[in-house]
């Protein structure tokens, strides 16, 4: 089994609601499921949908093909009619427009008896249930948990009225809840927060406010101090001068407010002070497509910064891997001194998808800080040479009679101005050194389907999911196909690319970017050259049907 | 002095204020019986701004108009440094113009010490946003067009509980106001006059010196609207002193796991402590 079900509408009209309600629903029969959610940068109005597809197997990505549309109005009826399975149909109130496949409901007529207008979703999600043949008890329990007394008795009403308004059509047998439901944004907040990040600042940009929102959330049951800044030139300076001081510390935002921190990127390089930052990429250039998804800033990610510096940089593939990457960039962080960047996207962010539970004891946090013990010298030496060019690192406050200077001028080895020729060599290759070390920490893409495929696909980052989906249908097909879904970015691991592109007599890339940024970085890294290329750059992301037949085409 | 870095000299010009206000700030250190590790010096890039390299404590030396904002998370992460800004007034009221606005704002517990000279040193010399209207510059040929900041004014507008004016020429006055501010509880800021002697020919030790005066002993600092006439007088006379003080809850202490508990950076990470947030997600 696998269902596919689109609600669209105004924003506004409680669309929220009924996904977040029907997805619960669905994730606690014991469904795997997959939210996403197209949304316009408004707060009334517009044209705004959810799909929402669940299955008893593991599903990766959205389906452009549903079981059932529920309009909420003209327009959705209008727009996504095509979008209808050959047995598919149309859930509307019975004062919208006509169209063969709509079953019309007295949503409103309903609502208005119930004396509530806003319940009219909730009835349709009764609705909707009892064509699948699920029971209503999950629902209920979900709206007891999560609404007011008075509220929630009348969605109960709302939610048997629609139940009693339509016939059985699927007979599903519900299964066992092991899953969590979780969104990209809110894994990475919670793989920050179990990391132990004690200060997260930033400024409201979609799609990345919703890291700030849930550490915000969690702030003071977790003890986290989090701050609204003035911009993001502040943010990334001040969570510098929170790891300064000694606490785990994390900013974010998208691509616009990114680029606002670039000045204070390269400052992070050269006082080598830790942090961790998140890039959840939108469209650009400038203010772009806000609600909407691409990988644009790959190369960006790795080159912002004026001046030469090591950083690392790790594309989120799905929300499971955004909370364990999100974690193990603090500890790369602090171990090597550097800034660790973080790359998502809207569409990662925003897709609420059903993963196993996180387990926390999997998290380790390690520090890398030293205290009187490392002082070898009679004054502190915080940017010592040394072998790895990691210097011990020592905290403000912490060791009597030591004193901790760090300096965005070439400095020496005590943090003091230098002009010296030498000096600043020295320096470079210190700063530089790192690299090595990070080199050996890369973790290699992880593969999907055939390791000697004759058609090697290479992508990088949230297209996991729908790559995963073609891939595998594919393969069912016997196509001798294989992928390498990056996640570490820079530095850039090669080794399971030069095996598996050796053999591969097709090489395409797949990217949600107009300019093949990938496939750039590849030939630089690694000296190989895609034959292909699938990119996509209207905002929206890949799905895997839409995938399936894209390869097709060139396959 | 336990405030030197040995075989590390200024690069100062002779005759620079800067050399008084680090005298001075030594002295308020050593009078306030702060050891060098209990301090910090957060600064921007300018001639001012090269303070944490000529004082021994702990120091901060980052970015072009962003002395603040690490200010601000070092203070967040362990609230028992003392947390000292030192800037000039081109990184301060110029570059940094926004977070010196949102830093009175949040009124955390820093003292900033903006070095006025009303000039871009480093730069060698064009106008600054306290330079006078009409002055000539390196880069302002016929005068600058437009008004000046006015500081201590705009601090005032925007809540400071502390503001203060002092003058590098007149050292022991200076250190009073810095004890007090280094002691208020809140955001003190402090606007130091510091002649520079190359490229500011027109606000020299002398003119300075011509037009200051203390604030009377009976100045009542709790009275903003006196305050405000204070702040905004700058002409043949030019007061200096605390303008203001007042009592106001720190930005810090609004977190009541900050007030109540130890610094952040004290406390033991335990990734477990986070696994109760997995209910929300079921
Ligand atoms: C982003 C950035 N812009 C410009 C500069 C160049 N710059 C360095 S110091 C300075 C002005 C210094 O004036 P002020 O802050 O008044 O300090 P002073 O040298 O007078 O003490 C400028 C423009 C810089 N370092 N960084
Ligand atoms: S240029 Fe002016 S501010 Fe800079 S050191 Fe010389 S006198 Fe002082
Ligand atoms: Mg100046």
């Amino acid at each position: 089994m696998d269902y596919s079900i689109l609600v669209g509408g105004e924003a506004g009209q409680g669309m929220d609601t009924f996904a977040h309600i029907l997805e619960k629903t669905l994730k606690r029969c014991g469904f795997y499921v997959f939210t996403h959610s197209d949304y316009m940068s408004r707060v009334r109005g517009g044209h705004n949908f959810f799909y929402i597809r669940f299955s008893d197997k593991p599903i990766y990505s959205y389906s452009l093909k549903v079981d059932v549309v529920f309009g909420l109005n003209d327009e959705s009826v209008r727009l996504h009619s095509p979008k209808l399975k050959e047995e598919g149909i149309i859930i509307a109130d019975k004062e919208i427009a006509r169209d063969s496949k709509i079953v019309h409901l007295p949503l409103m007529d309903t609502a208005r008896d119930l004396k509530n207008s806003r319940v009219f979703t909730t009835i349709g999600l009764g609705a909707i249930l009892k064509y699948f043949g699920l029971s209503l008890k999950s629902s209920e329990e979900i709206i007891e948990e999560e609404f007011k007394e008075e509220i929630a008795t009348i969605n109960i009403k709302a939610l048997y009225a629609g139940y009693e308004m339509v016939n059985r059509k699927y007979d599903i047998e519900t299964l066992e809840d092991k899953n969590i439901l979780i969104d990209g944004n809110q894994a990475v907040g919670l793989g920050a927060i179990a990391a132990g990040c004690k200060f997260y600042c930033g400024y409201p940009m979609t799609p990345s406010t919703g890291v700030l929102n849930f550490i915000a959330a969690h702030a003071d049951e977790m003890e986290i101090a989090v701050d609204q800044v003035e911009d993001e030139v502040a943010a990334l300076n001040m969570a510098l001068g929170a790891s300064y001081a000694g606490v785990r510390a994390m900013t974010g935002s998208s691509g616009g407010g990114f680029a606002l921190m670039v000045e204070a990127l390269s400052l992070a390089g050269i006082i080598e002070v830790p942090v961790v930052l998140i890039n959840v990429q939108r469209p650009g250039p400038a203010t772009g497509f806000p609600t909407r998804t691409e990988q644009g800033d790959l190369r960006f990610m790795i080159h912002a910064g004026h001046g030469e510096f090591p950083r690392m940089v790790i594309a989120l593939r799905n929300p499971e891997d955004a909370f364990y990457q999100t974690a193990r960039a603090f500890n790369l962080a602090e171990k090597y001194q550097i800034p660790v960047l973080l790359v998502s996207d809207q569409y990662l962010a925003d897709c609420r998808t059903t993963t196993k539970p996180f387990d926390f004891n999997k998290i380790e946090i390690e520090r890398y800080i030293s205290g009187a013990e490392a002082i070898t010298d009679k004054e502190y030496k915080r940017y010592k040479i040394t072998e790895n060019g990691i210097s011990p690192r020592i905290l403000p406050g912490k060791v009597p009679g030591q004193v901790v200077l760090i300096d965005s001028d070439e400095h020496d080895e005590w943090g003091h101005i230098t002009e010296s020729d030498e000096i600043r060599t020295k320096m470079v290759d210190k700063r530089m050194k790192k690299l090595e070390g990070l080199k050996s920490e890369v973790q290699e893409p992880w593969i999907i389907g055939d390791e000697e495929p004759e058609n090697l696909i290479v992508c990088w980052g949230s297209t996991y999911g729908a790559v995963k989906e073609a891939v595998d249908s594919l393969r069912e097909e016997d196509v001798s196909i294989g992928a390498l879904v990056f996640g570490d970015i820079w530095p850039f691991p090669t080794e399971r690319l030069l095996k598996m592109g050796k053999g591969a007599k097709k090489i395409i890339d797949i990217e949600q970017n107009a300019t093949a940024q990938l496939d750039s970085l590849i030939r630089e890294e690694a000296l190989i050259k895609s034959t292909e290329k699938i990119l996509k750059y209207d905002g929206r992301p890949f799905s895997g049907d839409e995938l399936y037949a894209r390869l097709k085409e060139v396959l | 002095m336990k405030y030197d870095y040995k075989l590390y000299e200024p690069s100062w010009c002779p005759g620079c204020g800067n050399y008084m206000i680090r005298t001075a700030l030594k002295q308020a250190l050593e009078e306030l019986e702060l050891e060098p590790h209990e301090v910090v010096l957060s600064s921007g890039i300018g001639q001012a701004a090269k303070m944490p390299h000529y004082i021994k404590v702990n120091g901060f030396n980052g970015l072009h108009g962003r002395a603040l904002p690490p200010a601000i998370g070092i203070k967040m992460a362990n609230k028992n440094l003392k947390v000292i800004v030192e800037s000039g007034d081109g990184d301060t009221y110029g570059e940094g113009g926004n977070h010196f606005i949102h830093t009175i704002r949040r009124n955390i517990d820093i003292a900033h010490f903006v070095h006025d000279n009303q000039i871009y040193g480093l730069t060698k010399g064009q106008a600054s946003p306290t330079t006078a209207m009409g002055q000539k510059t390196t880069l302002q040929f016929d005068g600058v067009k437009v008004e000046p900041l006015q500081p201590l004014a705009l601090a005032l507008t925007m809540g400071a509980g502390f503001v203060a004016r002092g003058f590098s020429g007149d050292i022991p006055h200076l250190v009073e106001i810095m004890k007090e501010a280094i002691n208020y509880k809140g955001y003190a800021l402090v606007d130091i006059f510091q002649p520079c002697v190359v490229w500011n020919k027109v606000n020299t030790f002398a003119w300075y010196k011509e037009r200051i005066y203390h604030l009377p002993e009976d100045y009542d600092y709790t009275n903003k609207e006196k305050a405000f006439e204070k702040a905004t007088e700058f002409g043949d006379k030019i007061p200096i002193g605390i303008l203001y003080k007042v009592e106001k809850e720190t930005y810090e202490d609004k977190f009541q796991f900050i007030k109540n508990g130890e610094p952040l950076v004290d406390r033991k990470l335990n990734p477990m402590d986070a696994e109760k947030l997995m209910k929300n997600f079921y």
